[in-house]
Parts: C-alpha cells; sequence; structure tokens
C-alpha cells in the first residue's frame, strides 16, 4: 500500500516536472502550491497576464509569511502542500430523486422551510432543464443589463471588464494584508463581481439571481463589489441550509468599493458545516472582508448571520476615507458543539466626520469558543468622528465561552468612541417561566435568542431574515434542557 | 369531576422530603386558600404542581382534568389551563411582554386545535382583556415589567387557565399590588375555572374570599375549614394548631 501510494506520488511529481502545465484538458492540479500550480490555475482560466503576474506575486508573497495564531481559535496544523488548488466544477447531481438523500439533511431542509425545488438543488438532485427559476433568472439578467449593472462570475468578468478587474482587484484588500489573502489571491476559484454605474440604484436584492446560480463555489471566493458614484447596491451571500464541502479549509476574500455618495449593503448567512457533536470535522473558515468607503458620503453596512463551521476567524471591516462616510457592522454569531469563532470588525476613521457603528451578538452554547475581536481607529485627521459599539454575549449552559477583545486607538481629540458590553445566560428559570406560560423549551430558546438578535436580524432583507430565524433556532436545537 | 385531585402526593428537594403526604380536591367553580406559616411547604406545592424542575415526586398521585398531571412536561400542563403566577418579575432582553404573551396564548391555542391569532385579533384580544382586569395598556410593550402583579394578572387574563396557582410572597403584597391581584382574580372567576391562592395572611382573603381554606403545616394539610378559618388563624396565630 504504502509502495504504491509512493509509486502514486512519484508519477504525479514527474508528471508535473513535465509540464502539465500545458495540459490544460487535466481536471484536477496535483496537491501542494508551487508557480507551476498557479500557472495551471490561471491558464485553465484563460487569463490575462496582469492577473497572471498578480497571482505570482501574491504567492511569492505568501510564501514569506506566517501562519497567523493571535486569534482564540486552535486547530491541527494545516498541511498547504496536501490541498489540491485546482478542481474542475464537478457535476454536483448526485442523485435521481430526493428519496436518496440522507432524510437527516431533508429534515433540516424542512425545519427551515426551504421549497421542494430549491432543496433538490442544494441537495444535488438533479431537476429538470425547464425550470421556473431559469426563466427567473434570465428575466433578472435582462433588467440589469438594463441599467449597466454588471454581475457575474470574477472569471468572466475578467474577459468582459479586465481593466475595472485591474483597477480594483485587491485595491482594497491587497495580498500583502495578510496570511489568507495572500494564498486566496494565488489561487483563488471564483467568485462574484459587481458593478454598479453611476447614480444607478439597483432594484433587487442580488442573492435571487445569485442562489438560483449557485454552483459549487469552491474554497478560495473571491468577490469584487464596486458602487460607482451616487449608487446603491444590496447584496445576500450564502443561504441557511446546511453547506456542505469536502474541502476543510475556505480562505474567501470580499473587497467593496463605495465611491461617492455610494451605498453597499452586504448581508451574509454563513451555514457551511460546522462538524459533527464530537467536533469531528467541520470547514476552516478564514475569511478577509473589507470595504472601502472611498468618496465623501459614502456608507458601507456589513450584516452576517453566522452559524456553520468549525472554525470562524473574520472581521468584515471599513476604512472610512471620504469626509461623512458610514460604517456599519452587525453581527450575530452563533456557536454550538466545539466551535470556535473570533470574529468582529475593523472601523478605520480617515475621513473628517466618519461615522462607525458596531453591533455584534455572541451566541455560545455545547462546548463552544465564541470571541468578539474589534478595532476602532480613529486617525490624526478624522476630525469629528464617531464610534459607537454595542458587544453582547449570550451563554447557554456553562461549558462554553464566550470572550471580548475590543481594541481603540484614538489619534484625535475631537473624537467620541463608546463601547458597551454585556454578557448574559439563558437561566434555567426564564426557561422554567416560559415553560410555564405554554412554550415549549426549544421554542423557549428561540424566543430568547431572536429577541436578543433581534437588532442584526432587523438588517438582513425581510425575507433573509426569516430564514435566518430559523436558522438560529434550527442550530441551537437540543442546546438547553 | 373534580379538577384537580391531589392524593398522598410527597416530594423532595435535594434528598430531603418536604411535601409529606398531601391530599386536595379542588373543584370546578372553586377559590381554595392555603395557609400556613414559614417554610411549611405552599410554594414547594405549588412549583410541584407546575412542573419545576429540581423536585422529585416520591409518592402520590396528582388528577387534572382526569388526565395524570405528573407525567406531563411543565409547558403541557400550563397547555391543559394550569397557571403559576410568579412572584418575582423574569426580564428577558429584547423580548417584549407583548411578544412573549403572543407566543404563549398561540401555543395553548394549537394545543386546543385552534387557528394562531392574527395580528389584529391579537390586538383586540390584549384591549379586550386588559379592560376586563382594569389594567393600562402602555406597559406591555415594554422590555421589563413594571409591576410584576399587573403583568401576571394580565397573563392570567389571556391564557385563561382552568386553574391558577397565585402565590404571595412571604412579605406579602403592597396594598396596590394586593387590589390589582385580587380584583383580577375576582373578575375572571367562573363556574368551570378555579383558583389556589397560597398566603401568609388573611388580608388577601379579604379581597379575594375562598370558599375553602387549608392549613399547611410541616408537608401535611392538618386542617380544612371555611372562610371563617382563616379569621380564626388570624386571631389565634398558627400555635393552636400544631399538635
Ligand atoms: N432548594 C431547596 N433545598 C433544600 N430545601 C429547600 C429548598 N427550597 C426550600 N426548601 C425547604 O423546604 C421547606 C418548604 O419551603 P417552601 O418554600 O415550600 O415553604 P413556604 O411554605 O412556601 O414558606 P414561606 O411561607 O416562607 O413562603 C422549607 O423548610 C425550606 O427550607
Ligand atoms: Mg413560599
Amino acid at each position: 500500500m504504502e509502495e504504491n501510494n509512493n509509486i502514486l506520488d512519484n508519477i504525479a511529481e514527474s508528471e508535473y516536472k513535465y509540464g502539465f502545465v500545458s495540459n490544460i484538458e487535466q481536471e484536477l492540479a496535483p496537491k501542494g502550491l508551487n508557480e507551476d500550480v498557479i500557472r495551471f490555475i490561471s491558464a485553465k482560466k484563460n487569463e490575462p497576464s496582469f492577473l497572471l503576474e498578480w497571482r505570482l506575486r501574491a504567492f511569492r508573497h505568501w510564501q514569506k509569511m506566517k501562519e497567523p495564531n493571535w486569534a482564540k481559535v486552535k486547530y491541527p496544523p494545516i498541511d498547504y502542500q496536501d490541498i489540491h488548488y485546482y478542481a474542475a466544477p464537478k457535476n454536483f447531481n448526485k442523485y435521481k430523486s430526493l428519496d436518496e438523500v440522507d432524510p437527516e439533511i431533508l429534515r433540516t431542509y424542512e425545519k427551515l422551510g426551504i421549497p421542494l425545488e430549491e432543496q433538490k438543488r442544494l441537495a444535488g438532485v438533479a431537476v429538470d432543464a425547464v425550470l421556473d427559476s431559469v426563466s427567473v433568472a434570465t428575466t433578472f439578467k435582462e433588467k440589469l443589463n438594463e441599467l449597466g449593472i454588471i454581475f457575474c462570475p470574477i472569471s468572466e468578468a475578467v474577459h468582459t471588464h479586465p481593466e475595472l478587474v485591474e483597477k480594483y482587484l485587491g485595491s482594497v484588500v491587497p495580498y500583502t494584508d495578510n496570511y489568507f489573502a495572500a494564498l486566496n489571491s494565488a489561487v483563488f476559484s471564483d467568485g462574484s463581481f459587481v458593478y454598479v454605474p453611476k447614480g444607478v440604484r439597483c432594484p433587487m436584492e442580488l442573492s435571487t439571481y445569485f442562489r438560483i446560480n449557485a454552483s459549487s463555489t469552491g474554497q478560495f471566493e473571491r468577490t469584487l463589489i464596486i458602487a460607482d458614484e451616487g449608487s446603491y447596491v444590496s447584496y445576500l451571500e450564502g443561504c441557511t441550509a446546511p453547506m456542505r464541502d469536502e474541502n476543510q479549509l475556505h480562505a474567501a476574500v470580499v473587497e467593496l468599493i463605495a465611491h461617492k455618495n455610494a451605498e453597499i449593503k452586504y448581508s451574509t448567512v454563513q451555514n457551511w458545516y460546522p462538524g459533527d457533536k464530537e467536533g469531528k470535522g467541520g470547514i476552516y473558515n478564514f475569511v478577509t472582508k473589507r470595504g472601502l468607503c472611498e468618496g465623501e458620503n459614502s456608507k458601507i453596512s456589513w450584516t452576517q448571520v453566522e452559524t456553520g463551521s468549525a472554525i470562524t476567524w473574520k472581521y468584515p471591516s471599513c476604512v472610512l476615507k471620504g469626509d461623512n462616510s458610514v460604517g456599519e457592522f452587525y453581527s450575530v454569531a452563533l456557536t454550538n458543539n466545539f466551535q470556535q469563532a473570533d470574529t468582529g470588525t475593523k472601523m478605520i476613521h480617515l475621513g473628517k466626520n466618519t461615522k462607525s457603528r458596531i453591533v455584534s451578538k455572541g451566541i455560545s452554547a455545547g462546548r463552544s469558543d465564541n470571541s468578539y475581536r474589534g478595532l476602532v481607529k480613529i486617525s490624526k485627521k478624522a476630525d469629528g468622528a464617531r464610534n459607537f459599539s454595542q458587544c453582547d454575549s449570550l451563554l447557554l449552559g456553562d461549558k462554553c465561552g464566550a470572550h471580548t477583545f475590543p481594541y481603540i486607538e484614538v489619534a484625535n481629540k475631537t473624537a467620541i468612541v463608546e463601547h458597551e458590553a454585556t454578557t448574559s445566560k439563558i437561566s434555567e428559570d426564564i426557561i422554567f417561566y416560559l415553560n410555564q406560560r405554554g412554550i415549549s423549551t426549544e421554542d423557549a430558546v428561540a424566543l430568547i435568542v431572536h429577541g436578543y438578535a433581534k437588532e442584526v436580524l432587523n438588517n438582513l432583507p425581510m425575507e433573509f431574515a426569516v430564514e435566518a430565524k430559523k436558522l438560529l433556532s434550527v442550530s441551537l436545537e437540543g442546546s438547553v434542557g | 369531576m373534580a379538577l384537580l385531585s391531589i392524593k398522598n402526593l410527597k416530594a423532595k428537594i435535594n434528598e430531603t422530603e418536604i411535601l409529606h403526604g398531601i391530599n386536595l380536591e379542588i373543584n370546578p367553580g372553586e377559590t381554595h386558600a392555603i395557609m400556613g406559616p414559614n417554610g411549611s411547604g405552599k410554594s414547594t406545592l405549588a412549583s410541584v404542581l407546575a412542573g419545576k424542575p429540581g423536585y422529585e415526586v416520591t409518592d402520590g398521585e396528582v388528577l387534572f382534568n382526569g388526565k395524570n398531571l405528573l407525567e406531563m412536561p411543565p409547558e403541557v400542563r400550563a397547555r391543559e389551563g394550569m397557571f403559576l403566577a410568579f412572584q418575582y418579575p423574569v426580564e428577558i432582553p429584547g423580548v417584549s411582554n407583548t411578544n412573549l404573551i403572543k407566543s404563549a396564548v398561540n401555543e395553548i391555542r394549537k394545543y386546543r386545535n385552534l387557528e394562531p391569532l392574527d395580528a389584529f385579533d391579537f390586538i383586540s384580544m390584549i384591549k379586550e382583556k386588559a379592560a376586563m382586569v382594569e389594567i393600562e395598556q402602555s406597559f406591555l410593550n415594554r422590555s421589563v415589567n413594571l409591576s410584576i402583579s399587573s403583568n401576571e394578572v394580565f397573563q392570567m387574563a389571556m391564557l385563561d387557565p382552568v386553574l391558577a396557582v397565585l402565590d404571595e410572597t412571604d412579605s406579602g403584597l403592597d396594598i396596590d399590588a394586593l387590589r390589582i391581584v385580587a380584583n383580577g382574580v375576582n373578575k375572571l372567576r367562573r363556574n368551570d375555572n378555579a383558583f389556589l391562592v397560597i398566603t401568609h395572611y388573611q388580608r388577601l382573603l379579604n379581597y379575594i374570599v375562598p370558599d375553602y381554606v387549608h392549613v399547611l403545616y410541616k408537608g401535611r394539610i392538618v386542617k380544612s375549614g371555611g372562610k371563617e378559618l382563616a379569621l380564626e388563624l388570624e386571631e389565634k396565630g398558627y400555635d393552636w394548631i400544631k399538635d
């Protein structure tokens, strides 16, 4: 066996030695990361040379970096040479009908209220080509075209709008930013690209389309959203259905750019596989999300509901460069069983009269660990800057942990920075009280959690909020009583 | 048929037996008072009936609406129509009273195979019930209770229990609260429901006139009588029954 493996390894190695790069028919890059693999990925996508060069620079930089270890998360060392960095999109349809799908998964879909057609798609059941959703997507696309809104996979935008991609890619999150951002820049697979032209208000949430067409987005997702002067866009990422993926490591990068008077609302529901009740398996989710409020009066608002992944490492941030620009971060992070989350935000105030607001609601259950980590930085020139932060933790049971790490750096005397934090516990008395009013323990927990997270959930687009509420309850099932 | 029938109920907490064999029958339309000195087990009885965790029933039987009460989880007891008024406010951040009561009302309706109330019907119900027990509606939108008594009385009106158990704190109610509670109970009394009022003091019974009074002493009901028994206890104290 051992020997066989060695032989296979040797074959793989020799194959790459002799330049598999030219052989772009191949569906899978061999394990490991080196310049040839990056050339292979880029060639596969037929990318312009600026992008290949950029990937290579990112890779060279990454090689000099060290994996960060400051977050309050623990995991065994990742062998970066033991990962395939390119695999052709697979045919996702594994089953002929829903009957073949794990009933446990179907029950969860049911509880989340996911429509039947969508259940099929999520579970990987073959669906008829003549689907309502296809025509919906088409009308959707036409409408966006009329308004001049570009919304497509980034791999497509590289070809159709190379000038925009070249100008903005890495402009908010340079590959030098951090270890995972560098890795993503070197090997990113695909993701979304959005450009909203001057003065255009995107009339629909950019989600319906996305969800209908969501293909397996892969582990190194890259998203770039540009709102030109005076425009508005609301973008939704993810969905409430539990998402499984054979790749354990996920390192996505999201960049947002809001020009003068523009507004971007970015909402996320993250429910990647969290691992089992014993803490085995689950996704490591190391994400870099940052928005640049480039112009005056621009606004970027992040809303996230994080319930999935074994490890979450994620700090959606705002760089408030334009005067009077506004950054917001609304977050619910729920951890259960053995999940670990270290999440928060950075608000970097550069411009005058910039404002930021942080509302973070951590919910810990089981033996999980949940940390809020946030930085509010007011630079010297940011006269009249204001920040308000509210960081709350809710504990279910006494084996879980909640931690708050607020960092505040103020270099301007006129700034006002306020920080409030609370920790509360769902006590047996509260549960009994609600039981005595006819409410089951499960519903009682849901009621409490929805009340607690209300301020964040209210920021989600309506239909997403309903799903997110259900998701919170389902994620906490069986954690009390 | 009795609405509540308790036979030889024994219960312990932390390995100490507190109730040593309680017998009590409550019929529809009746109001019963339980009196007794500190530590006699009054609150324990109320908690055991409501199914509060931490109590272990070691013997006896309790039938409620002819069903085995002790087998039901607390929420099912509530849906069957058992209501326990709480003495101390329970705060749930972000959850308004209205929200809580709506969930409760709809759970109970579901149990009775009724459709959930829509927002419009729910608001009419709030108005109707608040007027009935003469409570201002304005406090309902807060997540913090202004007055625990008002809140509990209002919830009682909304949930329309078959049997309501009210346990007065050992310090007694202040006069405003006393009036609110008594008024609420009196407005809700019907010939198809019943009340179990637990108190230290005779005073409350001037406002809620009971049909029967029981004296609980060291985990047993040692004496039962009509409303005059309360006056007798007030006059003579508990010593004369302690033998
Ligand atoms: N958690 C507990 N652990 C052990 N003993 C307890 C516990 N709670 C109550 N007891 C005991 O049980 C007995 C009955 O208490 P209970 O509160 O039922 O009395 P009560 O009649 O309601 O008194 P009061 O008039 O003061 O309200 C008391 O001796 C009390 O000390
Ligand atoms: Mg008591």
